[in-house]
């Protein structure tokens, strides 16, 4: 809320430049042969994109507060959905139908 | 969440602007479990149908996007510059890092339409234009069906985000925003970067697969 | 759980007006009007509506099912009649019912503030749930849907003949409405709490709105997701759910069970809030073990999402898993089961006062007990492949759902009736239909357990006829409940000219909602209050009550007598 000193550009800056060189990254691995690394690597690579984005430009960095708690819970409900429906799938015969 | 003043139930400005902030925040973890679940109906049939999947995700374009992926990071960095600019009471730098992002935002939705009209041309259009190439059988078209609906609703976020934020260029340019008013910004930034990390999951989703030989 | 954060001005001049009904008298003042008292009362004309629009589905569809070859509804139309009802009766009266009213109206009230959050999304949020009332309308008007409120794949997308795409997208906005709503009374809970509303002061009520909201928040995407999907199956015919293109129809039934079970817990969370609320008022003592009620509600939130695959058994999942979902149905039984032992030792040595509102609670503590019940029965693994889609299933529900949540509105509705309209409903008619309710529903419902015992298939428009007689004694109950829900709608209405006037705590309660007039002012409190006390401050030795703002109050006197003649 206060007035100036304005914040220092530069974090957001070199956030922006990681999260190129992330995409770039991303894009080199998807055309290696890492067979079941790549949805791994991808997916990995896409979180910590989150991860710096929510971080950084959405200003969770800092004192933990209210908002980690809501910024967290999406996905921690996500965990819910995958994992028993996984116990599901993983121990499932008849699908997918030959 | 654009009225200036200050309304009955809260006893100060900041107050306010902080319970804008954990509204949106409330959002984001409803919009969270929204593509969640659509990213969780993809995990099922990728893993179920890995080669299948491999044989559709080839037929994506990779460079459109990643040149979308480059292009909403960008916009990120220029939705927060300009809610940094608005704390320093930098009237202009404000306005034109607002129409930066709109103009990212256009940039995003002009090649997503471009890559959809060569989507189109590829015959990857699932029932109305889907053409089996040989080896390709029905799960493909599910990967194809997962894609339009994947990047529209992304689209029809990202078009909400450019209306509203292209509302905040104007109000600024009438000099509506001021260090001590600042509240629509972080919250429309807040849901502009979401939508932002939205792509980066469906990016991973749709076009890396099946490149690798 | 951080100390309260709201510091609200002690002052506020603008709110000299004597009654926000009073105020203004244009339809234009109330369709745009900000204020959540009056928006609760939009909602609530909304769903009285949509309660008998489904309750007249449920009359038809108990009178055709007198006869065992019944001749009243061709079978495709009792198809689109039990559907009707269930979409109905699910997105348009239970999920709304106690959040948007009682909970619009009391959550700030009950937490010291002039008003929710966010006043403009709380409007927008019932004219969301109107447009959706209308699609729904529509899709009824021009024909209906036989899909069963579930939707079930790959039915829904390729055989049924109903317009389900309209249902959906009424479905789908409506959850809009639902996640708004939410959101609001979350956002609101955390941050506008009087000065001293400290989490552990938070009435129950409050405590189950915010359970309840965060069940909303967090399952209601994942059914627009779904619906979404099969309406786009349904339009273009991808094969994203149906097994004859390489998808899977239990995927549909996770992502639907996913909210659809938790749902189950947006209905019942909020009328356990409100009975906690009438049992300590009328037993004039505190609640027996107020912070396990607090965990407890949490608890149901948070477990209830581990559960969907109970409605899964014979679908198809594996056995495995079968086995996990049915242990955690057992372990969501046990919070459920703490609430129901701390009503009761509530009750214990109490000098309980039977007024209407609290004979409804007693009724949702009885019947809410059965439901669980008959749950657990459910819940284990063999018993349920003889029970699954029978007529125990549909008995189950209707205890949980109509014995539960239903009484425990009406229970809600005649205890802040008179802080919501200023008057008093006359307290004998409230009487004789809380009783003839208690009696209609259980004629009603308890003989249909024993119909699915006996293997009635739910959604059968005909039966064997040596069901008759259990069939006969549910329809006739039917039409007990019809005039016991006909009853209020009745003296509700004339109480609202002719009832006697309220003062602003004819119950003797403790909550700050009776700490300002009745009806209240436009923003709720003169002066801000501030909180000193935790609730249910009741003395059982004498019936003296300490609100939470700290003042101390003989016990009413004419409590337990009706017309609350207590001068407070």
């Amino acid at each position: 809320m206060s007035a100036n000193p304005p914040e220092p550009i530069a974090p957001y800056v070199i956030g922006w430049a990681v999260l190129l060189l992330l995409l770039g990254l991303s894009v080199l691995a998807a055309y290696e042969p890492i067979g079941i690394f790549q949805p791994i690597v991808h997916f990995g690579i896409a979180f910590t994109q989150a991860a710096i984005v929510f971080l950084l430009f959405m200003k969770l960095r800092g004192r933990p507060s209210l908002k980690w708690v809501f910024a967290g819970a999406g996905f921690f409900w996500l965990l819910f959905l995958f994992g028993l429906s996984m116990v599901d799938y993983g121990t499932r015969s008849g699908f997918p139908l030959k | 969440m654009f009225s200036g003043r200050l309304e009955a139930q809260y006893s100060d400005s900041r107050q306010q602007s902080e319970t804008a902030q954990l509204g949106m925040w409330v959002f984001i973890a409803t919009e969270v479990l929204f593509f969640g679940a659509l990213v969780f109906s993809y995990f099922i049939y990728r893993f179920t149908y890995p080669e299948q999947f491999a044989l559709a995700g080839h037929d994506s374009f990779i460079l459109l996007g990643s040149v979308n992926q480059a292009i909403l990071i960008t916009s990120s960095l220029t939705m927060v510059l300009a809610t940094r600019a608005a704390k320093a009471d930098q009237q202009r730098a404000l306005v034109l890092l607002l129409s930066a992002t709109v103009a990212l935002g256009l940039a995003f939705l002009g090649v997503k339409g471009y890559e959809y009209a060569k989507d189109v041309a590829a015959h990857s259009v699932p029932v109305i234009d889907y053409v089996f190439k040989p080896g390709y059988r029905r799960p493909t078209e599910i990967f194809w069906c997962f894609y339009f609906v994947a990047t529209g609703l992304h689209a029809l976020h990202l078009t909400i985000g450019i209306v509203l934020v292209a509302l905040l260029a104007v109000r600024a340019a009438q000099g509506a925003f001021s260090p001590s008013y600042d509240a629509p910004l972080e919250v429309v930034g807040l849901y502009w970067s979401f939508v932002d990390t939205v792509w980066f999951f469906l990016f991973a989703c749709i076009y890396p697969l099946g490149r690798a030989g | 759980m951080s100390a309260t954060t709201a510091g609200l001005p002690a002052r506020h001049p603008e709110s000299q007006s004597e009654s926000y009904l009073g105020d203004e008298h244009s339809l234009g003042s109330w369709l745009f009007t900000r204020d959540h008292k009056r928006i609760a009362i939009l909602f609530f004309a909304s769903i009285t509506f949509f309660f008998f629009i489904g309750g007249a589905a449920a009359a038809l569809i108990r009178l055709h099912l007198v006869n065992p070859y019944g001749t009243l509804l061709q079978p495709e139309v009792y198809n689109r009649m039990f559907t009707m009802h269930g979409i109905v009766m699910v997105w348009f009266f239970l999920i709304p019912s106690i959040p948007a009213t009682l909970g619009n109206f009391l959550i700030p009230l009950m937490i010291g503030a002039r008003d929710l959050a966010f006043p403009r999304l709380n409007l927008f949020s019932w004219y969301l749930f109107t447009l959706s009332g209308f699609i729904a309308l529509y899709f009824i008007f021009i024909g209906g849907d036989d899909t069963g409120w579930t939707f079930y794949e790959p039915y829904s997308s390729n055989f049924a003949n109903g317009h389900v795409i309209a249902a959906a997208v009424a479905v789908f906005i409506n959850g809009f409405s639902t996640i708004a709503t939410a959101l609001n009374f979350v956002v609101t809970t955390h941050k506008l709490r009087a000065p001293g509303m400290t989490w552990f002061r938070l009435p129950l009520f409050v405590w189950a709105i915010y359970a309840t909201s965060i069940v909303m928040l967090l399952a209601t995407p994942v059914l627009a997701m779904t619906l979404a999907l099969v309406g786009i199956e349904r339009l273009w015919g991808v094969g994203i759910f149906n097994p004859a293109l390489g998808g899977d129809p239990i995927l549909f039934q996770h992502m639907f069970w996913f909210y659809s079970h938790p749902a189950v817990y947006i209905m019942v969370l909020p009328a356990m809030g409100v009975v906690s609320e009438l049992v300590a008022c009328f037993a004039r003592r505190p609640v027996f073990g107020y912070r396990g009620m607090c965990y407890a509600l949490i608890s149901i939130a948070v477990i209830g999402f581990f559960v969907w695959g109970h409605h899964m058994f014979t679908a198809g999942i594996s056995l495995t898993s079968a086995v996990v979902f049915s242990l955690m149905s057992f372990i969501v039984a046990v919070p459920s089961a703490i609430k129901v032992f701390n009503w009761t030792a509530t009750l214990h040595n109490a000098r309980i006062s039977f007024d209407a509102p609290m004979l409804y609670a007693l009724g949702f503590v009885g019947l809410f007990t059965i439901g669980g019940l008959t749950g657990l029965v459910l819940a284990t693994l063999s018993a349920d492949i003889h029970l699954q889609d029978t007529y125990f299933v549909v008995a189950h529900f209707h205890f949980i759902m109509v014995g539960g949540t239903v009484s425990a509105y009406f229970g809600g509705l005649h205890y802040w009736w008179s802080k919501i309209t200023g008057r008093h409903y006359p307290e004998m008619w409230g009487r004789y239909a809380a009783i003839l309710m208690f009696v209609g529903f259980n004629l009603t419902f308890f003989p249909q357990f024993i119909l699915g015992y006996l293997g009635m298939p739910r959604r059968y428009y005909t039966y064997a006829p040596d069901l008759q007689t259990w069939n006969v004694l549910s329809s006739a109950g039917a039409s007990i409940l019809a005039a016991a829900y006909l009853l209020p709608l009745g003296y509700l209405t004339w109480s609202l000219f002719f009832g006697k006037r309220a003062r602003a705590n004819p119950w003797g309660a403790t909550g700050l909602e009776w700490r300002t007039s009745s009806p209240p002012p436009a923003h709720n409190f003169p002066h801000t209050p501030t909180v000193t006390e935790r609730p249910y401050r009741y003395d059982p030795r004498d019936g003296s009550f300490t609100t939470q703002d700290g003042a101390h109050f003989a016990e009413p006197a004419g409590l337990g007598l009706g017309l609350g003649a207590a001068d407070v």
